[in-house]
């Protein structure tokens, strides 16, 4: 560890070793960043794979391509390599590269357990698409593991188990840093209600996956005992009810959908107003949106489970509750609108991508608002619809927030620009083939195809169609921005100054593009 | 040879992380081979256990060093204080969702189960119960209409003493931190020993207990819900206790060897913390497992 270089724009020492030892042992912000990008990156495209072998063998009816276990097996694994491999672990890469630099700080708060959160993911996705290779195969309940079906099934499952540990302990760390890192480590004058809503909406995230990460790790504790240790938890036999599993998997459930999209929501509140040349509309309310949303994630779990048979009052109180949503979302999307009302707009690529995600990712939620009432519920449950809702939400909220921000910070982190006209022509492809992928899968929900089933009915035969060559050419357009992100990161494009974008504002575009290996080594003054 | 950033302490490139992610791998991948009765899980199990016994003198070893070096100014000191904060809750919320599940079945899926004559009549549910089979019967796959046969643990025996045992070790351990605040070393190591004692006479008592219950009481894990939510909760607050009395024992020994100021002295009191921390678990234990 004595190998130390200082590099010319590098203002300190940095004492990092070279080669692979200083990836492994790194305790900057930056470097771990960057670990978690090119790692929720590789994620994506994994389980991006398996999401073409399930639209493969869904372009006809009939089974052809993969037999009906290994299909449970793949729907199972992509949900679960997007939602723990892709989606968090991007979010957290962000977290790490911009949060010191957004509120003026040299580095996360506890650097050394920064590294540890990341290190733990590549050996838990390692037992988790391990299990896929055991006698039995990986898991096949769906990611939502529910019982009896996961108390059944052979190694692979308690590897599942066992790698769901894993991630929940990097979470849980990755989120205390966080926490720790807003509460003590802003600039001075960096007050809470001055902080840039990315900021916000992780630190309300980060207490998200503090509360419902351990509730997870409960409920697959109990599925292990269950398995293994002849506990009754979930078998009326002993007592137990399955039901039990998932309302407490939901109590978690529900808090994790919010973590998958919050941070969406301040990525578009940080890109909308640099385009718009305005302040973002509505700050304070902002705030207390994603606040109330935090708040009420809590108490909306069973909405999930209308069909499992819940007392009548249970289900007015979970439909109430849901609708209730509607409101501080609503509260969002109307500021991001009122935000470019009058601006001096223009639309390069993550702007593009960010208004792509205020548009889809409300007709994600308005699908969502149908299915909290109780009695279309009954019919949409389990079916094509449910499928289309989530992927608005989560890739076209999720995913392609990402995308516009890798486009919005990546000049800034590379100190050159992407090419504008490919950034573009990524943007075009993923939004059309996105919506030929999974617009049809609406129709196909409300005419009752269920999901998680590799054959089906002749009539649902032209959507799925449609559907299955919208997905190809959407996994296809990812390389375009594979080939984006390595062109830019080679340096060979034009030069990125300072700001960056002409309406940018915050701390991370007072400093040069790229940014020095520690940044803020003495707190910046914020007016 | 740390790069100092301003006044706030970050620490070198470690390799003490990348040690903890291995052996965390290795003790959960050694789990699901010893649950699949693979032969050499033990020993893969073994591998991790001393990969993160090693990784722990390693990490901590560091930290304590840096720490009586005095590289940890306020700040610093801030942060590990919010942090172990933020891990209690998460602790918490762990609990909470065993918490939950005991609630749930003893509310609404027992009654539940009682009214329906769907699937076995004549249960009649009440609490505690081992479900309408009933431990050894469901081994046997032999469906009945009475519950397996076994007995509860009393509230006013073992567990009220381990209760005072509990509550005696929070007050000897605020005792010994304010020996340490007025630089009494002497009292500060004996009201530590004492509440080491006392945690491990707990631990005594409870591992008394489970004997008990396994040999004369009939009530195993695998006694229905009641016996799988009893030693599930119960447990899991043992396994935090034992973790507990440890890092209490390695405070013990760190104070003996004359660490910690006056006015500087987080270890401590994140110890201190956590040990409130399964004291106050205990209390409702207490009250919703043993006295409800």
């Amino acid at each position: 560890m004595s190998a130390a270089h200082t590099d010319a724009h590098d203002h300190h020492h940095d004492h990092r070793p070279s080669g692979i030892m200083r990836w492994l042992t790194t305790t900057n912000h930056k470097d771990i960043g960057t670990m978690y990008l090119i790692f929720s990156l590789t994620m994506f495209f994994v389980g991006g794979i398996m999401a073409l072998a399930i639209r493969a063998e869904l372009f006809q009816p009939g089974l052809q391509v993969v037999n009906p276990e290994l299909f449970n097996s793949l729907t199972t694994m992509h949900a679960l390599i997007m939602i723990f491999g892709a989606i968090m672990p991007g979010f957290v890469g962000f977290a790490n590269w911009l949060i010191p630099m957004m509120i003026g700080a040299p580095d996360m708060a506890l650097p050394r357990m920064n590294n540890w959160s990341f290190w733990i993911l590549p050996f838990a996705f390692a037992m988790l698409l391990g299990s896929l290779f055991t006698v039995g195969g990986g898991p096949a309940s769906g990611w939502t593991l529910y019982a009896p079906l996961s108390v059944q099934g052979g190694a692979g499952v308690d590897m599942t188990i066992l790698s769901i540990h894993m991630m929940g302990i990097s979470s849980v760390l990755g989120a205390i840093n966080i926490v720790v890192t807003i509460m003590n480590m802003r600039a001075p004058g960096m007050d809470l209600m001055k902080m840039p809503l990315f900021v916000w909406t992780w630190l309300i995230t980060a207490f998200l996956l503090i509360a419902a990460m351990p509730v997870l790790a409960g409920a697959v504790t109990m599925l292990l005992t269950d398995r293994h240790f002849g506990t009754a938890f979930f078998d009326p036999a002993g007592g137990g009810d399955p039901v039990l599993f998932q309302h407490i998997f939901w109590f978690f459930g529900h808090p994790e959908v919010y973590i998958l999209i919050l941070p969406a929501f301040g990525i578009v509140s940080q890109i909308v107003p640099t385009f718009s040349r305005k302040p973002l509309f509505g700050y304070d309310s902002m705030v207390f949106a994603t606040a109330g949303i935090a708040f009420l994630s809590f108490i909306v779990w069973a909405h999930h489970m209308f069909t499992v048979g819940m007392p009548l009052a249970g289900e007015l109180f979970f439909m109430y509750a849901t609708m209730l949503i509607a409101v501080p979302t609503g509260v969002k999307v109307f500021n991001w609108v009122a935000t470019m009302w009058r601006g001096s707009i223009t639309f390069e690529t993550p702007m593009l991508f960010a208004l792509a995600v205020v548009f889809l990712f409300t007709i994600g939620g308005l699908s969502g608002l149908m299915l909290a009432i109780v009695p279309a519920d009954f019919q949409y449950h389990d079916t094509y619809f449910v499928v289309a809702h989530f992927h608005y939400v989560l890739f076209a909220g999720s995913i392609m927030s990402m995308m516009g921000a890798a486009y919005y910070w990546l000049p800034k982190w590379t100190g050159r620009m992407y090419s504008e006209r490919l950034g573009k022509t990524h943007f075009w492809l993923t939004t059309i083939f996105f919506n030929v992928t999974f617009f049809p899968q609406h129709f196909l929900g409300l005419a009752g195809m269920p999901r998680r089933i590799p054959d089906y009915a002749l009539e649902f035969t032209e959507f799925n169609v449609i559907s299955s060559i919208g997905a190809f050419g959407l996994g296809l357009a990812q390389l375009l921005f594979v080939y984006i992100i390595i062109q830019a990161v080679r340096g060979k494009n034009k030069k990125a100054t300072a700001q960056v974008w002409e309406g940018a504002d915050g701390l991370e575009w007072t400093v040069e593009s790229p940014p020095p290996y520690h940044t803020f080594a003495t707190p910046p003054t914020v007016k | 040879m740390s790069a100092t950033n301003g006044d706030y302490y970050l620490p070198d490139p470690s390799p003490w992380p990348l040690v903890a992610s291995l052996g965390l791998f290795a003790l959960a991948g050694g789990f699901v081979m010893l649950v699949n009765d693979v032969s050499v899980a033990p020993w893969v199990m073994l591998a991790g256990a001393l990969i993160i016994a090693f990784m722990m003198f390693g990490w901590f070893g560091v930290v304590v060093l840096e720490s009586e070096a005095g590289k940890y100014n306020a700040h610093v000191d801030i942060s590990f204080r919010m942090g172990m904060m933020w891990f209690i809750f998460s602790e918490v919320m762990f609990f909470a969702g065993f918490f939950g599940a005991l609630f749930y079945l003893r509310n609404l899926a027992v009654p539940w189960l009682a009214e329906t004559d769907l699937l076995w009549m004549g249960y009649d549910g009440g609490w505690p119960t081992a479900g309408p089979m009933g431990a050894e019967l469901i081994a046997a796959d032999t469906p009945v209409t009475t519950a397996g046969q076994f007995s509860t643990i009393g509230a006013w025996g073992i567990p009220i003493w381990n209760t005072l045992i509990l509550l005696a070790s929070s007050v000897t351990v605020t005792i010994a931190h304010w020996e340490l605040k007025k630089n009494n070393r002497t009292g500060l190591i004996i009201w530590l020993l004492i509440t080491v004692v006392l945690g491990f006479l707990f631990l005594y008592l409870q591992g008394y207990e489970y004997a008990h219950a396994y040999a004369d009481l009939g009530l195993t894990l695998g006694t229905g819900v009641y016996g799988a939510t009893f030693f599930m909760l119960t447990g899991f607050h043992g396994f935090h206790v034992t973790i507990g009395a440890i890092i209490l024992a390695v405070i013990l020994i760190r104070c003996i060897r004359g660490h910690f100021k006056p006015d500087h002295h987080f270890g401590f009191e994140a110890a201190a913390w956590y040990w409130h921390f399964v004291d106050t678990v205990w209390v409702g234990l207490f009250i919703f497992v043993y006295v409800v």
